[in-house]
């Protein structure tokens, strides 16, 4: 999406809000689903029309971690690292990833489709080890599993 | 008994207002728009209902500070970022029965005297976000929020405000903060929410799980609540058990159920040999095979050395290396501690690294000290709940398995070979 378009949306958010503060992480939910990141460019437009400082609004949006400033790929894949998933076997669920995507934790595929995360608990610890892709919910995994999922992305379809 | 889980365990039911409907839903809010506001609150005190989102304050007294506090407006703030690791109990009544944590919202808003009403949920719950958002919709159209409701001279309106990804938030000031747009960093209490809250204006900051008993304490009464369960903490509680358990899920029982009960009649026993049990999650201390008496209700199991917290109950088997589960552990603390203050900034990283040290064959024996002293600073220093529990679980593993430790310390050893104290790097 362009900038112009993105910002038409914030607008929209903003006014929801009347400018006040509390618009700030829902403009930056906006920004990061339509454009894929966040940059400088809406990180200035939305300090001002915040009117706060720059690196308020910086510091704000790097607090979060759903929130980033490099572009992430088509899918994100959150793997949950949190004691109940790691009891019941996370790491070769993160070493699956690891291998079949050719990605380490934190990067993106070189194709941009995947980028690959380790999150804190996504409260589906009854069906641990669980991770998301994108808004799905994945759970009850084996590194078997995994990799029937992953091959369905791979192939264009959203599993 | 279910009072949570009633309507979410009746075969066919849907999240939408039909189905609550169907099931006598806002029939408490009708009662409750004809009780005068003190009377809400005294049936909420004598329930003797507490916070379940981990601590146990006593509901009622809550909404009394806060219906008595002088500056306005009062703001109403639902509290579902259930980041707890172990826990999963509020996405289940988010998803499945989202009308009834806002019937339980209004009412208490009409029994502080406030109007507007906030859900803050944490920001991966999107299918749950679309639910609640759809509910309020809802509600909004047939009256049950909204301006007058239901022909009374009462209005409130919920918004509802999606985290983005910070586990802090689940801490009551840190949440107000994330609420108003900023970091989610904790606020130094007293003042408490109560008082000086959302935009520094009086707060009742509630769980999801507690909103959601409000209904049926209006419906029945406080007395009725007040002798279900254990006389410590009445009524039902949702126990989420995870980890090597061989029925992993979420289960509403009345809190005079014991440990052992909650995991071999509903959990279907331990997956292998039980070595330990985190009663409330990660942020608590470990109860072991010595402790499967316990009384699952507040005041017990802290007496017995844990805490209940969300009643997030975590399996551990023979099969795990306490020193790793320490670690891993305060990795997690180290990610989230918000920043703000250093005794928690520092403290869990220098835990995280003595742990490490001792994983991998570097740490001292004197260390095991250290950890201890470490807690008790963090505990008395920190600013919110996150510092002071961070090492709950690590000094209780040392203290309930010392010889664990003593031996990666000593011979260089994990005796389950899952620590790489061999090579020394």
């Amino acid at each position: 999406m362009s900038l112009e378009k993105c910002k038409e949306e914030l607008k929209k958010v903003l006014d929801q809000y009347s400018h006040d503060r509390e618009a700030l992480l829902p403009c930056l939910h906006v920004a990061q689903e339509q454009c894929g990141c966040l940059t400088e460019d809406i990180i200035s437009f939305l300090a001002k029309e915040l009117n706060l400082p720059r690196v308020e609004v910086y510091s704000t949006a790097s607090f979060y971690s759903m929130f980033s400033f490099e572009k992430r790929g088509k899918h994100v894949i959150r793997v949950c690292t949190s004691l109940p998933c790691y009891l019941k076997g996370s790491e070769k669920i993160l070493k699956t990833l690891n291998e079949e995507l050719n990605v380490t934790v934190g990067h993106t595929t070189s194709d941009r489709v995947f980028t690959l995360e380790a999150v804190s608990c996504i409260g589906a610890c009854d069906k641990a080890p669980a991770m998301m892709i994108d808004e799905k919910l994945y759970g009850n995994l084996t590194p078997e599993k995994v990799r029937e999922i992953i091959s369905k992305y791979k192939g264009g379809r959203d599993a | 008994m279910k009072i949570l889980l009633k309507h979410v365990e009746t075969e066919g039911y849907s999240p939408n207002l039909q189905s609550y409907l169907t099931e006598g839903g806002y029939s408490a809010l009708k009662r409750a728009l004809k009780m005068k506001p003190e009377e809400i609150i005294s049936e909420v005190k004598l329930s003797k209902l507490v916070g379940r989102g981990g601590a146990a304050f006593p509901t009622g007294l809550k909404w009394e500070f806060t219906r008595k506090a002088k500056e306005s407006p009062k703001y109403v703030v639902c509290n579902a970022d259930e980041g707890e690791p172990g826990t999963f109990k509020d996405r289940i009544i988010l998803e499945k029965d989202p009308h009834l944590i806002l019937e339980g919202m209004v009412i208490c808003g009409f029994a502080i005297g406030a109007e507007q009403g906030f859900i803050y949920i944490r920001g991966e719950y999107f299918e749950a976000y679309k639910i609640l958002k759809n509910a309020i919709e809802e509600a909004e159209k047939n009256n049950y929020l909204g301006k007058n409701i239901l022909g009374s001279n009462f209005s409130f309106k919920i918004n509802l405000y999606r985290g983005a990804g910070a586990y802090v938030c689940g801490e009551e000031t840190a949440l107000l903060d994330s609420l108003e747009g900023k970091k989610g960093q904790s606020r130094v209490k007293p003042p408490f929410p109560t008082f000086v809250g959302l935009k520094n204006k009086p707060t009742v900051l509630n769980n999801v799980e507690t909103f959601a008993n409000i209904p049926e304490i209006i419906l029945n009464g406080g007395e009725w609540f007040s002798k279900i369960g254990s006389p410590l903490s009445p009524g039902t509680k949702l126990y989420c058990l995870s980890g090597d358990i061989n029925k992993p899920g979420v289960y509403e029982l009345p809190t005079n159920i014991t440990l052992k009960e909650l995991l071999e009649k509903y959990g279907g026993g331990v997956q292998g040999k039980l070595k330990a049990v985190l009663p409330g999650g990660v942020s608590g201390a470990i109860l072991t095979t010595e402790n499967l008496d316990v009384v699952m209700d507040y005041p017990s199991v802290q007496k017995a050395g844990g805490m209940l917290g969300s009643g997030a109950v975590i399996v551990i088997n023979e099969s795990h290396c306490m020193v790793d589960l320490a670690e891993k552990c305060a990795e997690f603390f180290e990610y989230e501690s918000c920043g703000k203050c250093a005794p928690c900034r520092e403290g869990t990283k220098r835990a995280r690294e003595i742990l490490l040290n001792i994983a991998q064959g570097r740490g001292e024996l004197s260390d095991l000290k250290l950890l201890k002293e470490l807690r008790e600073v963090m505990y008395d220093t920190s600013r919110c709940g996150l510092g002071q529990a961070a090492l709950n679980l690590t000094v209780s593993a040392v203290e309930k398995f010392p010889d664990e430790f003593e031996e990666h310390i000593s011979k260089k050893k994990c005796k389950l070979n899952i620590c790489p104290v061999g090579d020394v790097r």
